[in-house]
């Protein structure tokens, strides 16, 4: 395969890497306008690149490392979106924080850049580099606000914590590379055969728990809640979605590609991560006063169901995974715009006790939020039930996996109360005082997340049902 | 004609009266509801008697009219259909006659109230579910029928629903009669598991097949049929009020007087007879629940009669003479004289209507006053109230002249002689036939004595309504509905209170009943006892050929008929004295207290004890499955300790995230740590 073809595969990354340099040349001579120009210039890359990727030729690229298929192109389009909403939030918001720096769309732009890579990861190689490249633009976004104490410890927090799980994983490749000979994720796969021999279980268990650490599953988790609090709003809004995606679909590669042979082995391992997520983030939140802590913990349980997908190890658990982190992340993303959109004497309100009586106060948002409340909670018809359904229906499908069911649906029990807890407060307690006036941006992106989930998710889902199963196929599991 | 738009128009016409008048009766008005509801039964009532003349002369034939199919399950089949024989047409013309005479007096008596439309549904409403029950050719709507006059009946006891004790007397009345229900309900089942059917025409030929079938429980053999026949009793034990399941009743007098006449004299307390009559088929073939039926019912004759005895309300005497008289039917059928108890139930309907609707005139003249303490000389008031009232009484204490071949009377003369004569007649096979004989004439002096005292206390003697110028607020206290009737009151005014004749519209019924309440017996006793039985019922009620009980009363000995007589002129003579020659004596009597006129006045302790014992002892079991079992151990361990554990569990991973990072490193690793033994065993498997 000749460069050229390679390079055309390659091409929505290539013109995102173009486009986040040419964007810092055009920031830096802009001056007043640079923060509009290369927000709007970052998210002109995105969507072109989303485009790209969704027309694009599929296939491999550098001799297998680079991988076009319909799993990347179906996350691709996710990660862009999510990645375009989460500057066109954060650009009119660091501008009212005063602090309206262009390198947020760049550093946007280059996470982005980096989760692309992730998803078209074929080799161990690139899929540290993809995971490293994500990593390190998502760690300055976390302390982008250099004045706050809170973000730039969160920053600091993440990335030594990201250090960490960066070298667990490191590790396992090594380990994997030593037994396998290859880094080649196809090579794998030919190596190991039947048993797998204890290097090769050593060097996968630190492969999975480097990449849990990038999904923020149990337990490594522990991360999650100090910097979703201590992150800008909008990084958080960006941390809590696309890496997801990202990060899942790498797994679900991984896996599904590299260690074909061993489904059964893995699977167990991967539904120990599972349900010690969904008990952990259904816990976890119940004590939780702080809305963006809570929504970490509201996280880590949506993650493991979605591990939960991925533990079903057939084709059947991915299509459910993937369209659980397509829905999930339309409803976080919906959260966090409305917790964007409200503040209250220009403070923004991210307690609980603040969001008391908000239906009389702000009666859309308080909708909003209600219904996106619901949905997480998995309440049908909403698109948080239609997640979990897929999620379950697959799980209960695979023999073995019943008992995880089973109780993952209990823990969805328990989280349900502080999703309830939320709206209770919103709608039966006593209002503090006046909020400001949302923002139109927050709100037009809260009521849209809204809206889809109910009850635009209905077509959607007709749509999305389809578009999943052929990203499944991709990853080529029975 | 076809007969089948006639007797759609008589069994429905009621329920498009109800449903006009139930659901527009706002919008239509008073008048319009009244008119319509009314003229409706009248011409249910006029349809009735056509179709119960046919019988009567004998050229009309049992025939069953489906209508829809209900309930079809397997070998389960039930269909709304219209049975018309001999027994049901009896059932029709009381049912309507007495509910379109109710009809029409409830223009007087309800006058002042003013949700009239809703008492007149009500009224049609019941008169549409007794005519189901009574025209049912299966359990199934005899079941519907059975329940729909039970709600009925709640809804109208409860009339008054503000007043706290006609609310709680509703309840009492459903609640003792889901008692009975359950044993029918029982009954039903048991009928189907044993027949495969539940349609009267399929299942009474197989009755006789199964006489020996038998059912095993607690390591013994019971007849199958006699099971039934009890379980079915129980049933007519509620809704008949028989001893045990009474306690409703008399409860039930918080209704307006027309429903008790209607519902609590003359129709439904009748239906557990009428049901009894129609299984006679069954109940022929289970003597064990024939011997129940009859010492339940002879025994609710002597209780009730007792308890009447020493009652001051004037409804509620009426009341306990109603459950008396309900005994005998019982044990008349118990005895095997099915068509006596049908006989009775016949005859009883017009002078137990009558007794009421005069209780409802004196209570209407008398402003609302029920104690016949402060009654007394209303006679020369309430001139016609008082001459009907006294044919009712004559009818119901059975006074005749008992010369055989030329037998003079009113009409509970007829039926209550014929009933203890086949007592008599069945003593020869069974004890329980002479004990249902002597019990039944010791009831009947009672009955004489309670009787004519009502007359006495409430007609004659000296007014006590003048002495006690509170009268009016205390009736109006009793009655908290009455707010209508104040003006009414007021209108007399409270100083020179008058007792006052009722209006026509309440006389025109009593002069109906009063006619049915001296001519009934003699004109239809040919018919239901006598020579012409067979022809008039046409197989309706089912005797066993050794039953011969009617055909012996001919040739029993002559005291047989004159005792009744002896004894309830004596009971008469006993209440001239007592009330008449020497007024005063009872009322000291009563005012002494001693124990029996304390056991009788408060009716023999029965709510008392079943409070102490239902009441509490249910309030006891719910509390104890309520704070031992459902606070403490379920919500306990269940939904409150799950709640704990979780909020428990929450708060210490709360304290594991401390915020250092070299505590969540920690954490990182000992997951890697574990995961990788959990992998290195899961592997290894």
């Amino acid at each position: 395969m000749g460069l050229d073809s390679a390079l055309t595969i390659a091409q929505p990354e290539l013109l995102l890497a173009a486009a986040a340099l040419g964007l810092l040349v055009v920031g830096a001579y802009s001056g007043r306008l640079a923060m509009t120009l290369v927000s709007w210039g970052a998210m002109l890359a995105l969507g072109a690149a989303a485009v790209l990727a969704a027309n694009g030729p599929l296939g491999q690229a550098f001799k297998g490392a680079f991988v076009s298929d319909g799993a990347s192109v179906f996350a691709k389009v996710i990660i862009y979106a999510a990645s375009g909403v989460a500057i066109f939030l954060g650009e009119r918001w660091l501008v009212r924080a005063g602090n309206a720096k262009f390198e947020y769309p760049v550093l946007v732009l280059l996470a982005a850049l980096g989760m692309g890579m992730m998803v078209s990861a074929g080799d161990l190689i690139s899929l540290y580099i993809g995971i490293e490249l994500q990593s390190l633009a998502l760690y300055v976004l976390c302390a982008f606000q250099r004045d706050d104490a809170r973000a730039s410890e969160a920053g600091l927090k993440y990335f030594v914590l990201g250090a960490l799980s960066s070298g667990l994983l490191l590790y396992g490749a090594s380990l994997i590379y030593g037994f396998a000979g290859s880094t080649r994720f196809a090579d794998i796969a030919g190596a190991v055969h039947g048993p797998a021999s204890m290097g090769i279980v050593f060097g996968l268990v630190f492969l999975i728990c480097g990449l849990a650490f990038k999904v923020s599953a149990a337990p490594f988790h522990m991360w999650t809640p100090d910097v979703y609090e201590g992150a800008p709003t909008p990084v958080t809004a960006l941390l809590s979605a696309a890496p997801k995606v990202a990060a899942m679909v790498l797994f679900a590669r991984v896996l599904a590609q590299a260690f074909p042979h061993d489904v059964p082995q893995w699977s167990q391992v991967v539904t120990a991560i599972a349900l010690i997520s969904v008990t952990v983030g259904a816990l976890g939140g119940l004590v939780q006063k702080n809305l963006k802590r809570l929504l970490a913990y509201s996280s880590i349980a949506n993650i493991g169901y979605a591990l939960l997908g991925l533990a079903s190890g057939s084709e059947a658990g991915l299509q459910a995974m993937l369209m659980f982190m397509v829905l999930y992340v339309i409803d976080v993303t919906g959260f966090f715009a409305c917790l964007l959109a409200l503040s209250r004497g220009g403070k923004p309100m991210e307690t609980l006790p603040s969001l008391a009586g908000l239906v009389r106060l702000r009666p859309g948002l308080a909708i909003a939020i209600t219904i996106l409340s619901l949905s997480v909670l998995g309440l049908p018809p909403l698109s948080g039930f239609w997640a979990k359904f897929y999620v379950f229906k697959a799980a209960v499908s695979t023999p073995g996996m019943e008992p995880a069911a089973v109780y993952g649906l209990v823990m969805s029990v328990a989280a349900a109360f502080y999703y309830l807890r939320i709206i209770k407060t919103m709608w039966f307690d006593a209002p503090e005082g006046e909020t400001d006036a949302p923002p139109l941006d927050a709100r037009l992106v809260a009521l849209g997340c809204a809206a889809f989930s109910f009850p635009l998710v209905i077509p959607a889902l007709a749509v999305l049902d389809p578009l999943a199963l052929a990203a499944a196929k991709a990853f080529g599991l029975a | 004609m076809s007969v089948e738009p006639l007797l759609l128009t008589l069994v429905f016409g009621p329920l498009v009266g109800a449903t006009l008048a139930g659901l527009f009766g706002r919008r239509l008005g008073d008048l319009v509801s009244m008119s319509v509801t009314t003229g409706l039964l009248f011409l249910s009532c006029g349809l009735a008697w056509d179709v119960f003349c046919g019988f009567w002369a004998g050229h009309s034939h049992p025939v069953t009219v489906e209508i829809l199919p209900f309930i079809n399950v397997g070998d389960f089949h039930s269909a709304w259909s219209i049975r018309l024989d001999t027994l049901s047409a009896v059932m029709l013309i009381v049912v309507t006659t007495v509910s379109a005479l109710v009809h029409l007096y409830s223009w007087g008596y309800m006058a002042d109230d003013p949700s009239k439309p809703r008492f007149f549904a009500y009224l049609s409403l019941f008169t549409f579910a007794m005519l189901m029950l009574v025209t049912a050719a299966d359990f199934m709507q005899l079941f519907f029928g059975w329940e729909g006059v039970g709600l009925a009946s709640y809804l109208l006891i409860g009339f008054w629903f503000k007043k706290d004790s006609a609310s709680s007397a509703a309840i009492k009345a459903f609640v003792v009669n889901r008692v009975g229900d359950f044993g029918f309900a029982l009954g039903i089942m048991t009928v189907f598991w044993m027949f495969h059917t539940i349609r009267f025409a399929e299942l009474f030929p197989l009755i006789a097949a199964k006489q020996n079938a038998t059912w095993s429980f607690i390591g013994q053999d019971w007849s199958a049929l006699d099971l039934a026949g009890f379980l079915l009793f129980i049933g007519a034990m509620g809704k008949s009020a028989q001893f045990f399941l009474h306690t409703w009743l008399p409860d039930a007098m918080e209704g307006p007087t027309p429903v008790s006449a209607l519902i609590h004299a003359a129709t439904m307390v009748t239906a557990g007879v009428y049901m009894v009559c129609l299984l006679s088929p069954l109940y022929e073939h289970a003597p064990v629940a024939r011997s129940i039926i009859t010492v339940i019912g002879a025994i609710t004759a002597l209780f009730a009669a007792t308890v009447g005895l020493a009652q001051n309300d004037i409804k509620r005497v009426i009341a306990y003479s109603t459950c008396s008289q309900l005994g005998y039917m019982f044990f008349a059928a118990g005895v095997g004289a099915y068509q006596a108890a049908m006989f009775h139930l016949f005859t009883h309907a017009f002078f137990k209507a009558l007794l009421f609707l005069g209780a409802g005139s004196v209570i209407h003249g008398m402003h609302h006053e029920q104690d016949m303490r402060k009654m007394g000389a209303v006679g020369k008031f309430l001139p016609i109230t008082y001459a009907v009232m006294v044919i009712g009484t004559i009818a119901i204490t059975g006074l005749g002249i008992p010369i055989k071949g030329m037998e003079i009377g009113f009409a509970g003369f007829f039926s209550k002689d014929t009933i203890l004569g086949a007592a008599y007649a069945a003593g020869e096979h069974s004890p329980y036939g002479y004990f249902a004989f002597c019990i039944g004439v010791f009831a009947a002096g009672l009955t004489a004595y309670y009787s004519w005292r009502l007359i006495f206390m409430t007609f004659n003697g000296t007014a006590k309504w003048g002495e006690h110028a509170d009268h009016g607020h205390d009736a109006h206290a009793h009655d908290d509905h009455a707010h209508a009737h104040d003006d009414h009151g007021h209108d007399h005014g409270h100083g020179a209170f008058k007792p006052h004749e009722s209006p026509v519209v309440m006389l025109i019924p009593l002069f109906v009943l009063a006619a049915g309440a001296i001519a009934a017996g003699f004109v239809f006793a040919p018919s239901f006892v006598g020579e012409h039985r067979e022809a008039f019922w046409q197989g309706a009620i089912f005797t066993a050929k050794s039953n011969e009980v009617l055909e012996k009363i001919e040739s029993l000995p002559s005291w047989v008929g004159y005792l009744p007589l002896i004894v309830s002129v004596l009971g008469a003579v006993v209440a001239i004295y007592f009330y008449l020659l020497r007024e005063g004596l009872a009322k000291r009597i009563a005012d002494n207290d001693g124990p029996l006129h304390r056991f009788l006045y408060n009716k023999w302790y029965f709510d008392e004890l079943y409070q102490a014992v239902f009441v509490n002892g249910a309030k006891a079991l719910g509390d104890l499955f309520w704070k031992g079992g459902d606070q403490k151990i379920i919500d306990g361990l269940g939904p409150n300790g799950f709640a704990w554990l979780a909020g428990f569990a929450g708060r210490q991973l709360g304290r594991i995230q401390s915020g250092l990072v070299y505590h969540y490193a920690f954490v990182m690793l000992l997951g890697v740590a574990g995961l990788l033994s959990y992998a290195l065993w899961a592997f290894a498997h």
